[in-house]
C-alpha cells in the first residue's frame, strides 16, 4: 500500500513541474512585453523601461528566469494583477468559496437526480422509461451549457420571473462573509430573507452546471447497475426471498457505487470548465469569471497564477481519487 | 475484435462473402438513435454544402427596414425571413445555413489534425519506448490537468482570437485522447505474430507502424474521432460564445449567440435557433459515435 502511495505521489511531481513551466511560458508567449502592458497607454520612456526589466529579471537567459519563477511558486507567490494591483493568490482564495459553492450543489444535483434515475433506467431495462431517459441523457451531454443557461434566464427569470439573472444574492441584504460560502453565512446571519435570496440565485446554475454531470451519472449508474444484475450473488439474494428493493438499493446499487464515484471525482476538470461558461452567464463572482475577465483586461499575471492553480487544484482531486480508489479495490494496487 | 473489421483494405478484399461491414450494418441499423444521428448529419452535410442554393440571403447582408423581425409565425413576421432577423437585418436562417458548413468545417479540420498528430505520437511512443514513450506521454499527462476549455482559452489568449486559432486550440486539447487510444492499442498489436513475421520479412519501422500496425488501431481511432467531432463543435462554439474564436460578423453559431446576448430578453428567437442548432448537431455525431463504438465492439455496449 506505501509502494502504490509513493508511487503515484511521486509521478505527480514531474506533471507538476510541466504544468508550470507551461504557465511560466504564457507571460512570455502572450503579446506584448509584461511591463509595457503595465503602464498602458501611458507608455514608458524606453531608459526606463529597461530599467524596470533588468529589475524585473527579463534581461536573464529563459532559463534562469524559469528557476527564479519556480521558486516564486514555491514560495507562493504567483504575481500581482495588472488591473486591481492584489496578490494573484488572495483574489483566488476569495473569490474560490463561490466556485466551490457552486460546483458541489451542481454535483449533489447530479448526483440526486442521475441517481436514481440510472437505477430505475437499469431496472426496467428496455422499457419506454429506459430509452427516453438514455435519450435525456445523450442530448444533456451534448447541451451547449452556455446556450442552456440562457434559455433558463429567458424562461425562468424574463418570462415567468421566478428566479433572479445573475450574481449570488440580492442588493437588498448584507452578509458577512465569514466561510465565503453563501448559504450558510446567510445561514448564520439569522435572517430567513437572505437565504432564501441565496438560495433562489442558486438555483438556476446549479442545474446548468449539473446538467453534463446528470447525464454521465445516469449512464454510468445505469451501465454500473446493469452489469452487477448480472452477477450470481444477486440471484442468490432474489432466491433467498428478499424484496427487490432491497435486492436493488442495498445488494447491487452499494456494488455499483465504486465506478460512479470514481467518475464523479474525475468529472472536476470538466466541472471547472463549465464553471467558467456558467459563471460569466450568471455573473457568479467566482474563479470562472474572474479568468474571463482578466483575459478581457489583458490581466496575464491573473490569468497565468489562476490557470496554474486551477490545474494544480484538478492534480490534486485526480491524485485523491486515484488513492481513493487504489485503496477501496485492492486488485489495482501495483 | 477480429482485426479485418478495422481495416477497410481487407473489407473491400473480401467483399464477395458477407464480411464484416455486412454484420456492422446490421448492427448498426439495429441502434435507432444512431441511424437518427447518422440521418441529421447527412442532412447538415446536404445542408453545408449546398448553403449558396438553399439559403434564401447572404449571411451578412443587412436589411435596414427589418431589424429583429420575429419569426414567420409569430405576428410580426413575414415569409421573407423564416426565421426571423437578427440586431442588424440579417437573416437568421441563412445565417444557421451557412453555419453549418463552418461547424462541420471547423469538426473536420480539428479532428483531422488531432487524430493524425495525436495517432503519430501514439505509435512513436509505442514503437520508440523508453525515453521518448514517457516523454510523450508525461507531456499528455500535463495537457489532460488542464480543464479542456480552460487550457483552449489559454492557447488562445497566447495566439490572438480567431476562427483559425480556436481549432488549433481545441485539437491541441484533444490530443492526449488519441495518442493514448493509439499508444495502447499499438503496444496490444506489437505483441502479436503477424507483426513478428513482418518485421522478420525485413519491414522497416515507417512500414511496419503505418501499413502493418496502424490499420489495425483503427476502430477504436474511428470512435473516438466520431465523438471528437461533436466536442470540437461544442468547444469551438464555446471559444466563439465567449469572444475567442470566430469574429463577427462570421456566421459561427457560437459567435451568435454572443452577438444576442444584449436583446435576447426581447427577441427569443436569436438566442434559440442557433443553440438549438449547435444541440441538433453534436446530439447526432454523439449519438452516430455510440452506435458506432457499438456496433464495431460489443464488448464496449453499455
Amino acid at each position: 500500500m506505501l509502494r502504490f502511495l509513493l508511487r503515484r505521489v511521486v509521478l505527480v511531481v514531474p506533471t507538476f513541474i510541466g504544468v508550470t513551466l507551461l504557465s511560466f511560458l504564457l507571460i512570455h508567449l502572450v503579446p506584448g512585453d509584461p511591463i509595457e502592458v503595465r503602464f498602458g497607454e501611458r507608455g514608458v520612456s524606453p531608459q526606463r523601461l529597461a530599467e524596470l526589466r533588468h529589475e524585473a529579471g527579463l534581461d536573464r537567459p529563459l532559463w534562469q528566469q524559469f528557476l527564479a519563477y519556480e521558486g516564486q511558486v514555491a514560495t507562493g507567490h504567483l504575481g500581482t494583477s495588472v488591473v486591481t494591483h492584489e496578490p494573484v493568490w488572495s483574489e483566488f482564495v476569495t473569490l474560490f468559496p463561490a466556485t466551490v459553492e457552486l460546483s458541489v450543489c451542481a454535483i449533489l444535483f447530479a448526483i440526486l437526480v442521475g441517481l436514481p434515475f440510472g437505477v430505475i433506467a437499469a431496472v426496467r431495462r428496455g422499457s419506454v422509461f429506459d430509452y427516453g431517459l438514455m435519450g435525456l441523457s445523450v442530448t444533456g451531454a451534448s447541451m451547449p451549457i452556455f446556450w442552456w443557461g440562457l434559455m433558463m434566464i429567458l424562461v425562468f427569470s424574463v418570462a415567468l420571473g421566478w428566479t433572479p439573472v445573475s450574481g449570488r444574492i440580492s442588493d437588498a441584504y448584507y452578509v458577512a462573509p465569514w466561510t465565503g460560502f453563501m448559504l450558510i453565512d446567510a445561514w448564520f446571519s439569522d435572517d430567513r430573507g437572505a437565504v432564501a435570496s441565496a438560495l433562489s440565485h442558486l438555483i438556476l446554475p446549479t442545474i446548468v452546471l449539473g446538467t453534463i454531470p446528470l447525464a454521465t451519472v445516469a449512464r454510468m449508474t445505469r451501465s454500473a447497475m446493469l452489469e452487477v444484475l448480472g452477477e450470481d450473488y444477486i440471484r442468490t439474494a432474489r432466491a433467498k426471498g428478499l424484496g427487490t428493493l432491497r435486492v436493488v438499493v442495498v445488494h447491487a446499487l452499494r456494488n455499483a457505487l465504486i465506478p460512479v464515484v470514481t467518475v464523479i471525482g474525475l468529472q472536476v476538470g470538466t466541472l471547472l470548465g463549465g464553471a467558467i461558461l456558467t459563471e460569466t452567464i450568471f455573473s457568479w463572482p467566482g474563479i470562472g469569471h474572474w479568468l474571463i475577465e482578466s483575459i478581457q483586461r489583458r490581466d496575464y499575471p491573473v490569468l497565468q497564477g489562476g490557470t496554474l492553480l486551477v490545474a494544480s487544484l484538478v492534480m490534486l482531486v485526480n491524485l485523491g481519487v486515484d488513492l481513493a480508489y487504489g485503496f477501496l479495490n485492492p486488485r489495482i494496487r501495483r | 475484435m477480429s482485426r479485418a473489421e478495422a481495416d477497410p483494405a481487407a473489407i473491400a478484399a473480401t467483399t464477395t462473402a458477407p464480411g464484416p461491414l455486412r454484420l456492422f450494418a446490421v448492427a448498426f441499423a439495429e441502434n435507432r438513435g444512431a441511424v437518427l444521428g447518422l440521418g441529421i448529419m447527412v442532412l447538415l452535410l446536404v445542408v453545408a454544402l449546398l448553403a449558396g442554393v438553399v439559403a434564401p440571403h447572404s449571411p451578412i447582408e443587412q436589411f435596414r427596414d427589418h431589424f429583429l423581425t420575429p419569426p414567420v409565425w409569430q405576428a410580426g413576421g413575414t415569409d421573407r425571413f423564416p426565421l426571423g432577423t437578427d440586431d442588424v437585418g440579417r437573416d437568421l436562417l441563412s445565417r444557421l445555413i451557412y453555419g453549418a458548413r463552418l461547424s462541420l468545417l471547423i469538426g473536420l479540420s480539428v479532428v483531422v489534425l488531432s487524430l493524425t498528430t495525436g495517432s503519430t505520437l501514439g505509435l512513436v511512443a509505442a514503437f520508440a519506448g523508453g525515453g521518448v514513450d514517457i516523454a510523450i506521454m508525461r507531456l499528455m499527462d500535463i495537457v489532460l490537468v488542464f480543464p479542456s476549455l480552460l487550457l483552449a482559452i489559454v492557447i488562445v489568449a497566447i495566439l490572438g482570437p480567431s476562427l483559425f486559432n480556436a481549432m488549433l486550440a481545441v485539437a491541441i486539447v484533444t490530443l492526449p485522447n488519441y495518442t493514448r487510444l493509439a499508444r495502447a492499442s499499438a503496444l496490444a498489436e506489437l505483441a502479436r505474430d503477424y507483426v513478428t513475421a513482418t518485421r522478420a520479412a525485413g519491414a522497416g519501422p515507417l512500414r511496419l507502424m503505418f501499413a502493418t500496425v496502424l490499420p489495425n488501431c483503427l476502430a477504436p481511432l474511428i470512435v473516438q474521432a466520431t465523438l471528437g467531432f461533436s466536442s470540437a463543435i461544442l468547444d469551438a462554439a464555446a471559444l466563439g460564445f465567449l469572444g475567442l474564436g470566430a469574429q463577427p460578423p462570421t456566421p459561427e453559431w457560437g459567435t451568435m449567440l454572443a452577438g444576442a446576448l444584449q436583446f435576447y430578453q426581447r427577441a427569443w428567437w436569436v438566442l434559440t435557433f442557433p443553440g438549438l442548432a449547435i444541440l441538433l448537431t453534436v446530439l447526432a455525431f454523439n449519438l452516430f459515435g455510440d452506435g458506432l463504438r457499438d456496433a464495431l465492439d460489443p464488448k464496449l455496449k453499455r
